[in-house]
């Protein structure tokens, strides 16, 4: 039991950028746009945070340097997914496509730019992450906490959100009153780019010590499938999180545990897919996705 | 104004073609790339070095000519063309097939453990190890179309989720095999390797192997489906309009998991000519090798078609081998992911050139109604 105890802080520091994308990706497509860019998106943002982070640490910067880099690295993914949101909302792109093609892009762009920072194929070691608290939590975890509580107050409290919500599930009849589809859908694309950045950010200052192109590792899509696990509801996408985060740890940490060592490591890392794919067959029929989800809006048209 | 309708008619034949777009968006990544290399202080030349070496094994540097380069690209290009035809087979039928990575590992996988556990007859062992990788690419592409059909799963998610599924097991398959460590099993007998002595006296001992003939009787399987069969053209109408096939008595539930079974062939072929041909040893993946997310790429550029998916992976192999050469000339080889990507975000930005269109024809109609 003790050790189960032990494990939270480090199930948290996993789960948090998860959860944190999840939301994102969560409310891009309660407004109408698929984002399968957060793979990438996530990468660009950890990059751009620990080269941020190496700089300004060796600049002389001491704690500061770690929020700044965090900020630093969901300003870049706002910025990338900005091509995201050009390409399916004025453009009326295939978004699938779109999505791809960011993800090819980060994986170069994230280690040219290492290339030419640092001349290694990954970022410089930091010396110092993030630190944890008293009760060993880092401070993602209280982030994702606010990011989650802010989205559900923003996205079900506040008229903007139904606004955003309404232009998710018919955006003609939101035009209809006078919303202004395109400006709610920018809004929502760039602000799930930034939590993914923030998120990549959150990744590489407490799980690591640089970005390699190994420092993501599926965790995008992972937080793609927490969306549609948690029927693209804030309780559920937190919730689905929390489960696949937990069989990631497993995956790190099973080794504590005499009874889970028979098992290869690998069946922890597979769970999270295995068990959206399950549940997208047993609660398919029922569509809970925003029903203009992925559709490009063309005004006038029906 | 003659000759101003005259470029203007040319504007709408370039836009309108997919062929030319295709190379448009492929010479504005390389655009694009070049400016970024240049921004950053290299030479973009010794870019184009590197592509002119990696294409035609010539060295501009010292004028040294080496064969070796041309059957390295080509090697390199028969896994991209082969992902590309997985990407290609299921968009036809109106399908984005993101699954062309976890379709080639199980089918590297299968041909890894037929390769070292396979019977020790030339000839067909090799056979067999191909064969049960197309099957099983097959089987996994094909759960995605049943899924899809039957039960209204996107197919997006599903073979997100299926690739990364694809590569766990793979390792952990892989870590059982014999003389398994945490990155490579034994050697493969002889038996089971796709080496063709005389592609390897032609190119200098390069890795080109049988693979190659495999991918081109793929292309030519592929346009044949594809254009003279009854199966390709049910497939092509349910790529068109799933509701019309439908009513035209089209079996559509059938039509989207046959695609996505012979998709998951083509991948999972790719994999076992990989895992046989290109090296000499299995290997535990710790990683994606990335063939299947560019072939999403090739057969983009390549316009689903069975000559420009080709041509297009071609161009993309010629870009995997140039990036040792860039990294000998102090460019960084990322700017080869970075052009590729690039190429796919321009060509997800080409729905623009039909707003364009639509705006033009708008205004050169209102021009007439006013001068009327």
């Amino acid at each position: 039991m003790n050790t189960l105890i032990g494990m939270i802080p480090s199930v948290l520091m996993i789960v948090s950028p998860i959860l944190i994308t999840a939301v994102g990706g969560m409310i891009s497509e309660k407004s109408g746009v698929v984002n399968i860019a957060l793979e990438g998106l996530m990468g660009i943002g950890a990059c751009a945070a620990a080269s941020a982070h190496v700089l300004m640490e060796s600049a002389g910067l001491g704690m500061p340097s770690i929020w700044l880099s965090l900020a630093i690295g969901a300003l870049i993914g706002a910025a990338f997914s900005a091509i995201h949101a050009v390409a399916a909302i004025n453009l009326n792109a295939d978004q699938t496509i779109s999505g791809t093609g960011i993800n090819l892009l980060a994986d170069g762009v994230t280690i040219f730019a290492a290339q030419i920072l640092f001349s290694a194929d990954r970022t410089r070691e930091f010396k110092m992450g993030m630190q944890t608290d008293k009760l060993g939590i880092y401070p993602t975890a209280y982030i994702a906490v606010i990011v989650v509580l802010l989205a559900w107050f923003v996205l079900y409290k506040l008229p903007f959100g139904m606004h955003l919500r309404a232009c998710g599930e018919h955006p003609h009849a939101a035009d209809s009153v006078g919303i202004n589809v395109k400006r709610i859908r920018y809004i929502a694309v760039l602000s799930s780019g930034l939590l993914a950045g923030l998120a990549g950010g959150c990744i590489v200052l407490t799980q690591t010590i640089q970005y390699t192109s190994n420092t993501i590792n599926g965790r995008g899509f992972i937080a793609l499938a927490a969306v549609s696990f948690g029927r693209w509801r804030p309780v559920g996408v937190t919730f689905a999180a929390f489960l696949f985060g937990t069989a990631q740890a497993f995956a790190i940490i099973a080794n504590n545990f005499p009874a889970l060592r028979v098992l290869p490591t690998e069946v922890f890392n597979i769970l999270p897919y295995v068990i959206t794919l399950i549940a997208l067959v047993v609660f398919s029929g029922k569509n809970y996705a925003p029903r203009a989800n992925g559709k490009p809006y063309v005004k006038g048209a029906s | 104004m003659r000759s101003l309708e005259r470029r203007e008619s040319f504007t709408n034949r370039l836009l309108g073609s997919d062929g030319a777009v295709s190379v448009l968006v492929v010479l504005l990544g390389f655009l694009v790339g070049t400016i970024l290399v240049w921004m950053v202080g290299k030479n973009p030349l010794n870019m184009y070095k590197a592509i002119l070496q990696s294409l035609s094994g010539y060295n501009v540097d010292n004028g040294k000519m080496n064969v070796r380069y041309i059957g390295e690209t080509l090697n390199y290009a028969v896994p991209f063309i082969l992902c590309g035809f997985s990407m290609a087979f299921a968009a036809r039928a109106g399908l984005f097939n993101i699954g062309g990575e976890g379709q080639y590992i199980m089918g590297l996988t299968v041909a890894q453990v037929i390769g070292l556990l396979g019977p020790n007859v030339a000839g067909l062992h090799w056979m067999l190890a191909i064969l049960g990788a197309m099957c099983i690419g097959a089987v996994w592409g094909g759960l995605v179309g049943l899924l899809k059909a039957k039960f209204e799963v996107s197919e997006v998610v599903s073979t997100i989720m299926l690739n990364y599924v694809a590569l766990y097991l793979s390792r952990i398959i892989c870590l059982q095999l014999p003389g398994a460590t945490t990155y490579k099993t034994a050697n493969y007998p002889e038996t089971a390797l796709l080496s063709n002595g005389l592609f390897r006296s032609l190119t200098n001992n390069s890795m080109l192997n049988n693979g190659f003939y495999l991918m081109l009787l793929s292309v030519v399987v592929y346009w044949f489906i594809m254009e003279k069969t009854n199966l390709g053209f049910g497939l092509r109408a349910t790529g068109f309009n799933r509701e019309a096939a439908r009513c035209s008595g089209i079996p559509v539930v059938k039509s989207i998991a046959i695609s996505m079974a012979i998709a998951g062939a083509f991948a999972g072929l790719a994999g076992g000519i990989v895992a046989l041909g290109s090296f000499r040893y299995g290997r535990v993946l710790a990683g994606m090798d990335n063939y299947g997310f560019n072939g999403i790429a090739v057969a983009l550029v390549g316009n689903n078609t069975a000559i420009g998916t080709m041509l297009a992976g071609f161009l993309f192999g010629m870009l995997k081998n140039a990036q040792a050469l860039m990294q000998g000339k102090q460019i960084p080889k990322e700017i080869t992911f970075i052009i590729q990507g690039l190429i796919v975000v321009f060509i997800a930005l080409r729905s623009a050139i039909a707003i364009y269109l639509a705006w033009r024809s708008k205004r050169q109609l209102q021009k007439e109604v006013l001068a009327k």
